[in-house]
């Protein structure tokens, strides 16, 4: 890393890290029912909805009505965008014409934007018109976040919580996030982006000619749309000459902005946060970084104010740093160290291959740390091309189970699950009985903890051995040999754990991936949701007990460590075969050993 | 079974507040302020024709010049309507011959020493405007020697149209590549 880029990143960690403190009390402030600087607009606001909707503030929720208030409301969310996206073709703000999507495609979709995956087996900028991106799309953008942030919000009460079974009410959670935190920081942020060139408008795609004309050849097809063949079995190209281009438009900043907040992640345009017109400038690409780990930086805050110690806040985000910069400064290392292969051909040894010059290695390193740790899944870089040690970091970001930061509020609540296993063994370890935050953990949270914590790993591993034995799954790699495991195992585990980058040469829209897909995302999703909620159900009923001489300290740096160890010891144990088997090798392979 | 009437009414409330009044309210600010950024940055000539997108690369291959990089959008590259990446896998035979192939039209133009990673390894969207300042210099003699200026001249040109890192350290400097091949045109 040169100067730059290192004041780049020092900097960017300080302004994060200044931003958790007013924002995380800002947000515990909304969920405790407070009046905060932006009631005076919005509390009238809010009365209204809940007027309309018939949704009392005060009738709280046990964990299982809470539970089935988050199914519910996911299932009307995955009903209306599934189906819009089979009827968008007649909807209005359509000027490029899209076609409907296939109904395969389009519960793909719909399940992926609903969990909060935003895994995106189409080409934005060919098949979703803007009505469908604004009206469908974002709003999923907006209130996915928010339903994973209520559901954090219900598990930290459950800790706080004595005596009692009920934990909030879903429907004030959700509202409440989304009027006073998501949309305030979006109209922002989107105005920013704006500032840097990101698009917002409703024009119609512009043609604009291009000053030297190119042209290339394009395969003959009869009627039928097969390939037409010559004598020798060859197929016969004719050669186009392109003297203008079409330049797709569209509502993108509103929609950038919740994207990354809500570390939702799905692209206005195929390229993603790396076309220029998503993320045109190095300020726009900071941003946007400080956008995705903004939330689930600030709920370690929250937390820690809503159980009345900020230090049990601070060491979670404190884990969080240390994995998240560890995994940094390999894949910058990797990377700038390059392909020794194109190297070889009297190239700069550096990997340039899927980024972009303006934002630099060290901004499309962050980026890419930053939105595999969250659930985000937005990419400035393919990571499809990054060399292999580099792709395994974002993959292995992914596969540890979206905690570094996480998704809003899922990387929060899957954490937790963590330190109640690490203060678990731990109790084993010094033959103490295991207590968190003054609950006693005892069976049922031990249950709960593992199914949140293994759910998705489970899923992946047994999907991508089905895969590897489908022909149509294996048909799908774009790249040979030990890539494409990593091509089909990255698809997988991003899906179980609702990132939804991809190492995105992999075709993913036929039928297996579409459905598999979505069967890993609804588990990944709800599974875990559930099982937390009921934890949280049960540890609310529980009496407090006073911390005594024999009670870990769950709040000082050795816990810290501690809990890095048990993430990272469980992460390899149940993963190391399968990244053995595709980029481990892969970058034997590379280097010529 | 009471929540029902909330699941299904405030879909619709988060619908018309997130889906309509918000994208209406940032796209009421960006016109207002920014009304260049917000309808796609473009260049226009003389005329007041849109040329371009300052944002948007174009693909040159003609030896006068600047080439931009490599680009993998839609089938004849830099197509506007296919953003994205190779998605090549660094080990993958065919991209290593496209490497190479890469590496030899630009040997065969005249480029010699080691040859900047940017200009032979292609874009993550494609439509990457910007080549590195090194890129950039790789190709001034075969542009001198194809219009006919000097290399001196060409250089200031170069220099002149160099963008620093954003507020002095962020990013990486860059050349906007049809910025510059206009100004070698004398469009703009």
């Amino acid at each position: 890393m040169n100067t730059y880029e290192w004041l780049q990143t020092i900097l960017f960690f300080v302004v994060l890290l200044a931003l958790v403190k007013p924002l995380g009390s800002f947000m515990a402030r909304v969920f405790q029912g407070e009046s905060t600087f932006l009631s005076l607009v919005l509390a009238p606001c809010e009365k209204v909805i809940y007027s309309i909707s018939g949704v009392k503030p005060d009738d709280e929720m046990g964990w299982k009505r809470y539970v089935g208030s988050v199914l519910l409301f996911n299932l009307v969310l995955f009903a209306g965008l599934f189906i819009m996206l089979l009827t968008q073709h007649p909807l209005p703000l359509n000027p490029h014409k899209v076609p409907a999507f296939t109904w395969q495609l389009a519960l793909n979709t719909a399940v992926s934007f609903t969990t909060n995956t935003n895994w995106q087996a189409y080409v934005g900028e060919q098949a979703v018109s803007y009505f469908t991106q604004m009206v469908g799309l974002a709003v999923h953008n907006f209130v996915s976040a928010a339903t994973g942030i209520a559901i954090a919000i219900a598990v930290i009460r459950g800790f706080v919580r004595r005596k009692t079974s009920l934990l909030g009410n879903f429907w004030v959670d959700m509202t409440r996030c989304t009027l006073y935190i998501l949309l305030p920081i979006s109209i922002i942020a989107a105005s920013l982006l704006v500032s840097q060139g990101v698009i917002q408008n409703f024009s119609e795609y512009k043609t604009v000619p291009l000053v030297q004309s190119t042209n290339y050849d394009k395969p003959k097809m009869d009627d039928k749309g097969n390939p037409v063949k010559d004598a020798a079995d060859k197929p016969v190209t004719e050669n186009i000459i392109v003297k203008e281009v079409q330049i797709p438009m569209g509502p993108v900043a509103s929609q950038e902005a919740i994207k990354e907040l809500g570390t939702n992640g799905g692209g206005f345009f195929n390229a993603n946060s790396a076309h220029p017109y998503e993320n045109p400038t190095p300020f726009s690409n900071m941003l946007e970084i400080l956008l995705i780990l903004l939330i689930p930086g600030a709920l370690t805050y929250t937390f820690g104010v809503m159980v009345g110690n900020t230090r049990h806040g601070w060491m979670l985000l404190g884990v969080m740093i240390l994995i998240l910069v560890g995994c940094f400064g390999v894949l910058q290392g990797v990377e700038s160290n390059g392909n020794p292969l194109v190297a070889k051909l009297g190239v700069q040894s550096i990997n340039m291959e899927g980024k972009e010059v303006r934002f630099g290695l060290a901004g499309s390193n962050l980026f890419t740390v930053a939105t595999t740790g969250t659930s985000c899944g937005a990419v400035n870089s393919m990571h499809e091309s990054l060399t292999p040690i580099g792709g395994m970091m974002p993959l292995s970001l992914i596969l540890l189970g979206e905690i570094i930061f996480g998704g809003v509020g899922s990387g929060l609540y899957t954490i937790l699950a963590f330190a109640i296993i690490a203060v678990f063994v731990s109790g084993l370890m010094i033959g103490r009985t295991p207590e968190y935050l003054g609950k006693k953990i005892e069976v049922r949270e031990m249950w709960m903890s593992i199914i949140v914590i293994l759910t998705a790993g489970v899923t992946v591993l047994i999907l991508s051995g089905i895969a590897m034995i489908t022909p149509q799954a294996v048909a799908s790699m774009s790249n040979p040999g030990a890539h494409g495991l990593s091509e089909v195992l990255y698809g997988l585990a991003s899906m179980a754990n609702n990132n939804g980058s991809a190492f995105a040469g992999l075709n993913a829209n036929v039928n297996f991936y579409n459905l598999s897909g979505a069967l890993a995302m609804t588990i990944g999703r709800y599974i875990p949701a559930v099982a937390v909620l009921a934890m949280a159900g049960s540890l609310a009923e529980k009496k407090y007990i006073p911390p005594s001489l024999g009670t870990l300290p769950t709040d000082k740096a050795p816990f810290a460590l501690w809990l890095t160890l048990v993430i990272l010891i469980v992460g390899a144990l149940t993963f190391f075969p399968a990244l053995a088997l595709g980029p481990i090798v892969e970058q034997l392979q590379m280097i010529g050993v | 079974m009471k929540d029902i009437r909330p699941a299904i009414l405030l879909f619709i409330i988060f619908t018309i507040i997130c889906g309509g009044i918000y994208p209406a309210i940032v796209t009421g600010v960006a016109h207002a302020l920014f009304p260049k950024q917000s309808t796609g940055s473009f260049i226009s000539d003389k005329t007041g024709k849109e040329i371009g997108s300052s944002l948007i690369g174009q693909p040159f291959s003609d030896a006068k010049y600047f080439w931009p990089r490599p680009s993998s959008a839609g089938e004849f590259g830099y197509n506007p309507l296919g953003s994205g990446g190779s998605n090549a896998g660094p080990t993958n035979p065919d991209y290593l011959k496209t490497a190479a192939d890469r590496v030899k039209t630009l040997r065969d133009s005249g480029v010699t020493g080691t040859i900047t990673a940017d200009l032979v390894q292609a874009s993550a969207s494609g439509l990457d405007p910007h080549i590195t300042p090194e890129s950039a210099l790789l190709q001034v003699t075969r542009i001198a020697r194809v219009r006919g200026i000097s290399e001196d001249r060409l250089r200031m040109v170069v220099s002149k149209h160099i963008e620093e890192r954003q507020f002095g350290f962020l990013g990486a400097p860059r050349l906007n590549v049809l910025v510059l091949n206009l100004a070698l045109d004398g469009v703009k």
